[in-house]
C-alpha cells in the first residue's frame, strides 16, 4: 500500500473504491504517519481503574501509566454508569494531572508580604499545627453567653470537600470536631 | 432513568452539566420516552427534549403547584398508591391554618424571629392514645433550634421525628382535615392562567406538560424528575424539591423503576460530603451535631432524633451514635461516660459558610482552611468573600493550582479599585499542593449514592500530598504538641483514635479509613470482624462504625466499593459495580414498586415483590424493607422502630412509614410548598401580600444591598432578571478547568446570553462587550445574542432574562480569566438548607466594558442611590399590603373567587 501512495493508484478516490471505504473515513484516508504511530494506551506499563473527578455522574476512567507517569486517561467501557464515555472535562483530566502550571511546591506569604516564598512542607505543616493550636487557645469558648457548655473554638473555619474522597472528609470532620472547630463547610451548601 | 416513560428535567441543564449521565435520558427517549425540559434558557438539554418550556426563574412552585391542582381536581392521581403509601388520608389537627387563609404565612409564624413553631402542623392524635404518648423532649421549644441545625439538610434522607405513629386516617380522603383535602385547598388558586401570568408559560404548553406527566404515570408507566442547582439555589429551594416530591407521590412515581426525583449533584463526591459531612450541622450518617441547651446529655440528644414509639429505622439511632463515638474515641468511650458524648463541641445557631464569612469580616475567625475550593470566585457575593480573607490571621489553601483564593492578596479586583493594598493585608497564607484523583486511592460517592473506589495510579509529584495524608499529619503533630497536657479541653484530641497504617512513602492507607467507617464488632466471638450491616450496630459499645449508612461497604472484609464486574456480565441494575448505600440498594423505598398486597403494580414495572411461598421480598434489587415482613402484617399499638412498620409502610425512614405529601415536621418554612417571589424580583407576588419567603435567612448589612422589587420605587433601575449557570467545559470556580489548555480553549471568555430583543433594546452587539450592574457590583462580559433566551410575557409585560456562566475569576495564574458572576450576587439563604439564592436576581445591562479602578465603585453606588436601596431594602420579613394594592386585588377577585375559576379552567384543559 505504501508504494501505491506515490502513483496515481494511490489517489484517494481510487483508494476509497479499492478498499470499499466508500465514505472515505477509514483506511483510504489513513496517512503514513497515522499508520506508524502507536497509541499511548498500547505501550503503557499498566492500566489503573479510576473515576472522573469532576461532576457527580461518576464516569469510569482507565488511567494509563508509563514510567510512573500518567500518559493517558480514557473512559472505562466496563462501567455501567458511563459505558466508556467521558465528556470534555473527563477527557481533559490527563491535563489536570500533567498541567505545566500545576504547583508542586509549598508556598508561603508572610503578613504584609508582596511575594510568595518557598517553604519546605515539613516546616509548613508544623507552622500550621502551631497556628491551629494557638488560635484554638485564643478563641476557646467553654461556655456560651447563656452559661451553657459548648467547649469549642469559633476561631477556626474550613471550606471544602466536594471533590475530596469520603475517607478524606471523614478524617477532616473527625479532627476538626475533636479539636472543637465547628465552622466546617463544603460545596454541598453552595 | 433509562426505564422512565417520561423524563421531566427542571432546574438543570443535564446535557451540558452531566453530559455522560444524559445518555440515559437519550436512552429512555430511544425507548420511546417523552422528554421535557423546563428552564429559562434553551440549551443542549432542550435540543434533545421533545419540548422546551421557557420559565421565569424562581417560579417553579407555581408551575408544579398548578400541575398538582390539575391532578387533584381532575382525579388523575394514582389512587391506590396515594391511599396506601402516602399520608394523604392522615388527618392534621385543628389548629393548622394555611397560607391561603393567612395571606402568605402558615400558622405558628413569629414575625420577630422569622421562624415557625410547627406545633400546629402536627397530625391529629388518636384520642385513645392521648396522655400516654411519649413526647420527644424539647418539642415545645421554638423552631429556631431546628433552623440552626439547617434542619432540611439534616433531614435530607430521612423523615423528621414524630411522637408516635398513632395517627387518624380517613381512607375515603373526604374529611376536610385530611392531608388530601388540605392539599386540594392549598393549590386551588394555582391555575393554568396563573402559570401563564407568573411563569410566562402559555396555557397550551402547560396542558402539554401536565398531560405528559399524567399519561405516563400509574401502574404501567412511570415519570422521572431530574433537578440540579436550578432548584436548590433559591430562597425557597428546598420547597421546590418538596413540590416535585408531592407530585411524584400523587402520581405513584416514588420507589419504582423509571420514577423518582434525581438530584443531579455537581461534584465528584458532593453526595459523599453530605453523607460524611464537612458541614457544620451534621455528623456522619445524617446524625445532627449537638446543640447547646438541647442536647446537653446523650439522652437528650437521642430522644430528639427519634421517639422510640415512631416507626422505622431512625429509632435505632442510639446504636448508630454509640458506634460513631466508639470509632472516634476508642477505649475512652464507655457506656458510663456516654461514649464521650461530652467531647463533641456544641452549636448555638447557624454556623454556615456565609455566617462564617461575615464573622471573618468582624474579626472573629483567625484561621481558615480552604481545601479544593475557590470561594474568591465560586461563592455568592464573591467580593465579600475576598474582603473577608483579608481579615484572617492565617489561611491555608490546598489545591492543584494557584487559584484566586490563594492569590487574593495580590490579584483581587479590590486591589485594582484601590479598596485594599497588598502591604496592608496581614493574612499569613500557606499554599500547599494537593494530589489529583489518580495520585491517591479512595472513594467518591456519585449522584445515585454509589461509592466507587479509585485505585492509585502514580505517586503525587514533588511536595504534593493528599488531604488524607495532610490531615493525618496535621492531627499527629497537634497531638504530639499537646502530649502530656492535663487541660481537660485537650482530652478529645488526645483520646482520638488517630493511628492509621502508612506505606513506605508515608501515605495513609485509605482502606484502613474505609474499614473504620464501615465499623466492626469490638467484643464477643466476632470481635475484630467487620460489620456487614448497620442492623448489627449496638448501643452498648460493642460495635464501632464511623458512618452507619456506609456499613456494609466492607462486609466480609471485602472492599465492595472496588467491585468492578463489567456491565456486560451483569443485569441492568449492575449491583456488582461499586456499592450503593444503604446496603447496596439502587432504588430507595423500593417496597413501593409493589402494591399493598406485595404484587408488582404491573409486569412492565416489576422490581421488588413478595414471594408468598418463600415468605420473603425478592426482586431485581436489595429490598428496602424488612425482608420477611408479610404485606398483611400489622404492628401492635405499642410497637416502635422497625417492628412497627406495617407490611404496607414502604417509606421506612419516615416516622409513620408513609410518603409525606404534607410535612408535619422537618421543613422550617412550611408544611407545603407555596409560592414566594425571589429576594429580588421585578414582579409582585400575585398570591399574597407576602412577597418573599418569610422564613428566608436575611443579613441586613450595608455590604449586602438589594434592588427594590415589583412595584416598589426604584425597581426599574435594575429591570432585568439574571440567572447563573455552568458550562460543560468548566468546573465550578474554574480551579480544575481554567488552568487546563484544552478546556480553556473550548470556553475562553466570560460571556452573557441575551435575546435579540434585549440586545436591540439596549444596543448590545454580538461579540461586543456589556457591563452588568447589580446592587452589589458590576462586571463585564462578552455579549452572545441568541434565541436561546426568549423574552417572556409576565402579566402582560415583557420581561428579559440574562444568562451568566460563573466560572471565571480575576487572577494572574489561570490560562483564562474574566469577571466573576458571583460578584453580582448578594447573600440570602434558604432557611432549610442555608443555600444561597444564586439562580435569580435583578440587574441592569449596558453596552461597553466596565470602568476600571475607583470608577467602578462610583458606577455601582450611582445605581444604588438612584434605586434608593438601603440595608433595609428587601430585608423586611413580613410584608403588609399597601392599601392601594389591596384595593386592586379586591377588584380582581378575592382568593376564593379565583379558586372557582380555576376549576372551570381545569375542566376545559382536560376536555
Ligand atoms: S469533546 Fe470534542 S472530540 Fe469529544 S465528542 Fe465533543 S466535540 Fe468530539
Ligand atoms: S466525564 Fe464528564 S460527565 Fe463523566 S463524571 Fe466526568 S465530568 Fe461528569
Amino acid at each position: 500500500m505504501a508504494r501505491k501512495d506515490s502513483t496515481f493508484l494511490g489517489w484517494p478516490v481510487l483508494r476509497q473504491l479499492a478498499t470499499g471505504d466508500l465514505l472515505g473515513r477509514g483506511a483510504s484516508v489513513t496517512s503514513r504517519r497515522t499508520r506508524e504511530v502507536t497509541p499511548r494506551t498500547s505501550t503503557s506499563d499498566r492500566v489503573v481503574q479510576s473515576v472522573c473527578p469532576y461532576c457527580a455522574v461518576g464516569c469510569g476512567q482507565k488511567v494509563f501509566v508509563k514510567d510512573e507517569k500518567v500518559v493517558q486517561i480514557e473512559g472505562d467501557p466496563d462501567s455501567p454508569v458511563s459505558r466508556g464515555r467521558l465528556c470534555p472535562k473527563g477527557a481533559a483530566s490527563e491535563q489536570l494531572v500533567n498541567s505545566p502550571s500545576r504547583q508542586t511546591h509549598v508556598l508561603y506569604r508572610p503578613p504584609g508580604g508582596t511575594q510568595w516564598q518557598r517553604l519546605d512542607r515539613d516546616t509548613a505543616i508544623d507552622m500550621i499545627a502551631e497556628r491551629y493550636l494557638e488560635s484554638r487557645r485564643n478563641t476557646w469558648q467553654e461556655l456560651d453567653s447563656k452559661g451553657r457548655r459548648v467547649r469549642r473554638t469559633m476561631g477556626i473555619a474550613s471550606l471544602g470537600g466536594a471533590t475530596l474522597d469520603n475517607e478524606e472528609n471523614y478524617l477532616m470532620k473527625k479532627l476538626y470536631t475533636a479539636s472543637g472547630a465547628i465552622q466546617i463547610e463544603n460545596q454541598a451548601r453552595i | 432513568m433509562a426505564n422512565a416513560d417520561c423524563v421531566v428535567i427542571q432546574g438543570s441543564n443535564m446535557a451540558e452539566c452531566h453530559p455522560v449521565g444524559f445518555q440515559w435520558v437519550s436512552e429512555a427517549k430511544a425507548r420511546g420516552a417523552r422528554v421535557i425540559h423546563i428552564d429559562p434558557r434553551f440549551t443542549r438539554t432542550s435540543a434533545i427534549a421533545d419540548t422546551h418550556v421557557p420559565v421565569r426563574a424562581g417560579t417553579d412552585v407555581v408551575l408544579l403547584g398548578a400541575i398538582i391542582n390539575h391532578v387533584l381536581s381532575n382525579d388523575l392521581y394514582f389512587h391506590d398508591y396515594v391511599v396506601a403509601y402516602t399520608n394523604a388520608a392522615t388527618l392534621v389537627n385543628e389548629d393548622f391554618v394555611d397560607t391561603e387563609d393567612l395571606d402568605g404565612v402558615f400558622s405558628g409564624y413569629d414575625p420577630r424571629t422569622g421562624t415557625y413553631d410547627n406545633a400546629s402542623w402536627a397530625y391529629e392524635a388518636r384520642a385513645d392514645t392521648d396522655g400516654e404518648i411519649q413526647e420527644p423532649a424539647g418539642d415545645d421549644e421554638p423552631e429556631s433550634r431546628t433552623r440552626a441545625r439547617a434542619a432540611g439538610q439534616e433531614l435530607g434522607s430521612y423523615g423528621a421525628p414524630l411522637e408516635h405513629a398513632r395517627v387518624v386516617r380517613d381512607e375515603t380522603l373526604q374529611h376536610p382535615r385530611t392531608v388530601f383535602q388540605i392539599l386540594k385547598r392549598h393549590y386551588r388558586r394555582y391555575t393554568p392562567q396563573m402559570v401563564r401570568d407568573v411563569c410566562g408559560i402559555p396555557e397550551e404548553q402547560f396542558y402539554e406538560v401536565a398531560r405528559a406527566i399524567t399519561d405516563n404515570s400509574g401502574r404501567e408507566r412511570t415519570t422521572c424528575f431530574a433537578y440540579a442547582l436550578g432548584w436548590t439555589q433559591h430562597s425557597l429551594g428546598a420547597q421546590f424539591i418538596r413540590a416535585a416530591a408531592i407530585l411524584q407521590l400523587l402520581m405513584g412515581n416514588m420507589g419504582r423503576p423509571g420514577g423518582g426525583i434525581m438530584a443531579l449533584r455537581g461534584h465528584a463526591s458532593i453526595q459523599g460530603s453530605t453523607d460524611i459531612p464537612t458541614l457544620f450541622n451534621l455528623l456522619p450518617g445524617y446524625l445532627p451535631m449537638p446543640v447547646a441547651g438541647e442536647h446537653d446529655t446523650l439522652e437528650d440528644y437521642l430522644s430528639q432524633i427519634a421517639s422510640p414509639l415512631q416507626k422505622g429505622f431512625w429509632t435505632e439511632s442510639p446504636a448508630y451514635t454509640a458506634s460513631l463515638l466508639k470509632a472516634w474515641f476508642g477505649d475512652a468511650a464507655t457506656p458510663d461516660n456516654d461514649f464521650c458524648f461530652d467531647y463533641l463541641p456544641r452549636l448555638t445557631g447557624a454556623h454556615g459558610t456565609y455566617q462564617t464569612t461575615m464573622a471573618m469580616l468582624d474579626g472573629e475567625v483567625e484561621g481558615y482552611f480552604v481545601v479544593g475550593q475557590n470561594p474568591a470566585v465560586g461563592s455568592a457575593h464573591a467580593r465579600m468573600q475576598r474582603l473577608a480573607l483579608g481579615h484572617l490571621k492565617w489561611l491555608v489553601v490546598r489545591d492543584l493550582q494557584l487559584i484566586e483564593t490563594a492569590t487574593f492578596w495580590k490579584d483581587s479586583p479590590e486591589i485594582a479599585t484601590g479598596e485594599v493594598r497588598t502591604e496592608d493585608i496581614q493574612t499569613e497564607v500557606f499554599f500547599l499542593p494537593a494530589a489529583t484523583h489518580v495520585e491517591k486511592s479512595g472513594t467518591f460517592t456519585q449522584t445515585q449514592r454509589m461509592l466507587q473506589w479509585r485505585h492509585q495510579a502514580v505517586r503525587p509529584p514533588g511536595e504534593a500530598q493528599s488531604e488524607l495524608d495532610f490531615f493525618y499529619e496535621l492531627g499527629r503533630r497537634m497531638r504530639d504538641k499537646l502530649a502530656g497536657s492535663t487541660d481537660e479541653r485537650d482530652r478529645p484530641l488526645l483520646d482520638l483514635t488517630w493511628d492509621y497504617p502508612q506505606d513506605e512513602h508515608g501515605e495513609v492507607d485509605g482502606e484502613a479509613v474505609l474499614r473504620e467507617i464501615n465499623g466492626s464488632h469490638l467484643t464477643g466471638e466476632k470481635a475484630g470482624e467487620l460489620l456487614s450491616s448497620f442492623t448489627q450496630m449496638r448501643a452498648d459499645g460493642s460495635t464501632s462504625g464511623g458512618c452507619w449508612i456506609y456499613t456494609g461497604v466492607f462486609a466480609g472484609g471485602v472492599n465492595r466499593s472496588a467491585n468492578r464486574v463489567p456491565r456486560h456480565e451483569q443485569d441492568e441494575v449492575a449491583a456488582q459495580w461499586g456499592w450503593a448505600w444503604p446496603m447496596n440498594r439502587r432504588i430507595l423505598y423500593n417496597r413501593a414498586s409493589a402494591d399493598p398486597q406485595g404484587r408488582p403494580w404491573s409486569e412492565r414495572k416489576k422490581y421488588v415483590w413478595w414471594d408468598e411461598e418463600a415468605g420473603r421480598w425478592v426482586g431485581k434489587d436489595v429490598p428496602d424493607f424488612p425482608v420477611d415482613r408479610d404485606p398483611s402484617f400489622r404492628p401492635a399499638p405499642d410497637d416502635g422502630g422497625p417492628a412497627a412498620l406495617a407490611g404496607d409502610d414502604p417509606f421506612i425512614m419516615q416516622a409513620d412509614g408513609k410518603g409525606w405529601l404534607f410535612a408535619p415536621k422537618g421543613m422550617v418554612d412550611g408544611p407545603l410548598p407555596t409560592h414566594y417571589e425571589a429576594q429580588e424580583s421585578p414582579v409582585d407576588n400575585p398570591l399574597y401580600a407576602q412577597q418573599r419567603n418569610p422564613s428566608r435567612l436575611i443579613f441586613p448589612r450595608k455590604d449586602n444591598l438589594w434592588s427594590p422589587s415589583g412595584e416598589e420605587p426604584g425597581s426599574d433601575v435594575y429591570p432585568y432578571v439574571f440567572t447563573t449557570y455552568r458550562l460543560t467545559e468548566h468546573h465550578t470556580a474554574g480551579g480544575m478547568s481554567r488552568w487546563l489548555p484544552y478546556l480553556s480553549e473550548l470556553q475562553p471568555e466570560m460571556f452573557c446570553e441575551v435575546s435579540p430583543e434585549l440586545a436591540q433594546e439596549v444596543g448590545l452587539e454580538n461579540g461586543g462587550w456589556a457591563t452588568i450592574i447589580s446592587a452589589r457590583s458590576a462586571i463585564e462580559a462578552r455579549v452572545l445574542v441568541t434565541d436561546r433566551v426568549r423574552p417572556l410575557t409576565i402579566a402582560g409585560r415583557t420581561l428579559h432574562q440574562i444568562g451568566l456562566p460563573y466560572h471565571w475569576g480575576i487572577g494572574r495564574d489561570a490560562v483564562v480569566e474574566g469577571d466573576s458572576a458571583n460578584d453580582l450576587l448578594g447573600v440570602v439563604l434558604d432557611p432549610n438548607v442555608h443555600i444561597q439564592e444564586s439562580k435569580v436576581a435583578s440587574c441592569d445591562i449596558r453596552p461597553g466594558r466596565r470602568p476600571r479602578g475607583e470608577e467602578l465603585l462610583r458606577l455601582v453606588s450611582e445605581y444604588q442611590s438612584r434605586a434608593g436601596t438601603t440595608a433595609a431594602t428587601a430585608h423586611e420579613r413580613v410584608d403588609e399590603v399597601p392599601p392601594e394594592m389591596a384595593r386592586r386585588r379586591a377588584a380582581a377577585g378575592a382568593p376564593g373567587e379565583t379558586g372557582s375559576t380555576s376549576a372551570t379552567a381545569d375542566t376545559e384543559g382536560t376536555g
